[in-house]
């Protein structure tokens, strides 16, 4: 059996052409099956550690690396983030389906787990509410060579009962796949209830 | 402030003047699909919704249930392709499209829920003050000071861009143009999602100070700690239709004094009640209602829930759209 582990070591960030740093000497990991909540005020620097994480952002100073004997080539990232808002993620000239198919190839068993109707998948994206969208943003991030997911604020726009809903089918998948989340989120209440492991921004990050 | 002290709300009164009556409103749009074949989707049907002065109603509901309508429906900003019908009043009178234009942005505010909402390339004083004629700007900007005193804001960032404000200044800046036009009735669109404890706080108080003011509030949320923080009463809506008023107090303990089997589950989901799993999900653009809404994935369905949809009715001073609750109440 390998072990992956995703390893954040002294990220120092600011924008450019400003003196301020948001980010400073953080070091943060996520092994593989660990489910770790990031927990910190709004801000704070959170979405941005998030983005270097997932290979969104350029410029930043310090590594992000992936431990994994395993590491083939892949085309795919194996850190993939899922944002707060999934109506600003998908694309509105396409139909569901061509957005999940640009990903990959998702199963019917998947699509059943999380309760999407086979009609929803010739819909557009404003065709959906919040928590339909931000299920398909999901399985989108489920990709199969998906080792780690950063998962920010992503159900601070839903309601409870979808909130349950989501998490519980996230963790279980992530489990079976040994998938590593970061649970970043605002709701401490959240984060203890999904999290094994919880760390505190302003803990890791020397600004 | 503490969260009793915002619980503790003196000045309301048992019944409130009304400011905002709406009754029996549906919202249906029509699209076209294939060829020009039209489809009607009802959105919203029999929604009923009293507002008072110096009230607070929070209107508690998924994305997708309906709830931005309402608030799109009373200002009068409802898409072109859409057909409202019912009746709202306003102090008693008609409130058609004709006195919602007038009404708003004068006796009627709205406070969006996102930055997105102001121009990026207008300073902020300028957005607050908004198209005036030249002799009352003075008078505006007077007004203006005061209000950021109000709101804890330097004077100096009427000269800013929306930009280079931080997110919790966005936040009173939204109150603030709200507050200039010196309103009567309130429509606040989901103010606090994403938000830590501390501004949270912070914006429940603005509006409860706005409802001790006298002013009509309607908090329009998602998030239903946030509703039974500050508000007197809680609407829920479940695809389209009103499914239950409660007061606020309810929303306590277990949850035993909720009565539909949905607003049981919203409040056990929560992770300090329990982080209850309840599969399922909200049916949208109801064509037919040939059972109750909730029927797919209520528990304690019986016989008469699966043939027809359930009316509001009226529980000792609350509401309930369900045959269950009806019959152990035995009405």
């Amino acid at each position: 059996m390998f072990m992956a582990e995703l390893k954040a070591n002294n990220i120092s960030f600011k924008y450019n052409g400003t003196n301020e740093w948001i980010l400073k000497d953080l070091s943060i990991s996520l092994k593989d099956s660990q489910v770790k909540g990031l927990i910190g005020e709004s801000g704070g620097g959170k979405s941005t550690l998030c983005k270097i994480l997932a290979g969104y952002e350029d410029y930043f100073e310090g590594e992000v690396k992936i431990d994994d004997l395993n590491t083939n080539s892949s085309k795919i990232n194996p850190v993939q983030l899922i944002f707060q808002h999934p109506e600003k993620t998908m694309n509105p000239k396409w139909k569901m389906k061509r957005s999940l198919d640009e990903s990959w190839e998702v199963s019917d068993d998947i699509l059943e787990k999380f309760g999407i109707k086979e009609n929803w998948l010739n819909r557009w994206s404003n065709e959906l509410s919040g928590g339909e969208l931000q299920k398909f943003s999901i399985i989108r991030a489920l990709n199969p060579k998906t080792k780690f997911l950063i998962a920010d604020e992503i159900t601070t726009m839903l309601d409870a009962v979808t909130q349950v809903q989501i998490w519980k089918l996230l963790l279980s998948i992530a489990k079976k796949r040994k998938i590593g989340i970061l649970v970043v989120s605002h709701d401490k209440e959240l984060v203890h209830e999904v999290c094994d492991e919880i760390a505190h921004l302003n803990d890791i990050n020397h600004v | 402030m503490s969260e009793d002290k915002i619980n503790n709300r003196e000045n309301v009164t048992k019944s409130p003047k009304t400011l905002l009556n709406v009754s029996n409103i549906s919202i249906s749009f029509f699209q076209y699909s294939k060829g020009l074949k039209k489809i009607v989707l009802h959105v919203v049907k029999e929604l009923y919704l009293d507002v008072g002065e110096g009230e607070i109603v929070a209107v508690l509901g998924s994305s997708g249930s309906g709830k931005s309508l309402l608030a799109h429906a009373i200002l009068g900003i409802l898409p072109g392709n859409s057909l409202l019908e019912g009746e709202m009043k306003y102090n008693g009178k008609i409130l058609d499209q004709k006195l919602k234009e007038e009404l708003r942005g004068d006796e009627i505010a709205l406070i969006p829920q996102s930055v997105d909402f102001l121009d990026p390339l207008m300073k902020i004083g300028d957005q607050i003050i908004g198209d005036v004629t030249d002799d009352k700007k003075e008078g505006k900007k007077r007004e203006m000071t005061k209000i950021f005193k109000n709101y804890n804001l330097r004077e100096d960032i009427a000269d800013l861009y929306p930009f280079q404000l931080s997110g919790g200044m966005t936040r009173r800046v939204l109150f603030s143009t709200s507050m200039i036009i010196n309103p009567k009735l309130v429509v606040a669109d989901e103010p606090t999602p994403g938000l830590d404890e501390k501004p949270i706080e912070e914006t429940l108080n603005y509006l409860k100070t706005m409802a001790n003011e006298g002013r009509g509030i309607i908090l329009i949320t998602h998030d239903i700690q946030t509703a039974v923080k500050v508000a007197d009463k809680v609407v829920i809506f479940y695809s389209g239709y009103v499914i239950e008023v409660n007061r606020t107090e309810n929303f306590s303990g277990n949850g035993n004094k909720l009565l539909h089997p949905y607003t049981r589950a919203l409040y056990k989901a929560l992770p300090q009640n329990g982080f209850k799993l309840f599969e399922g999900s909200q049916p949208m653009n109801m064509d037919k209602e040939d059972k109750c809404i909730y029927y797919d994935r209520c528990r304690q369905s019986i016989e008469k829930c699966s043939h027809s949809n359930p009316d509001l009715v009226e529980i000792d001073g609350m509401k309930v759209r369900c045959y269950v609750v009806e019959k152990s109440y035995e009405i």
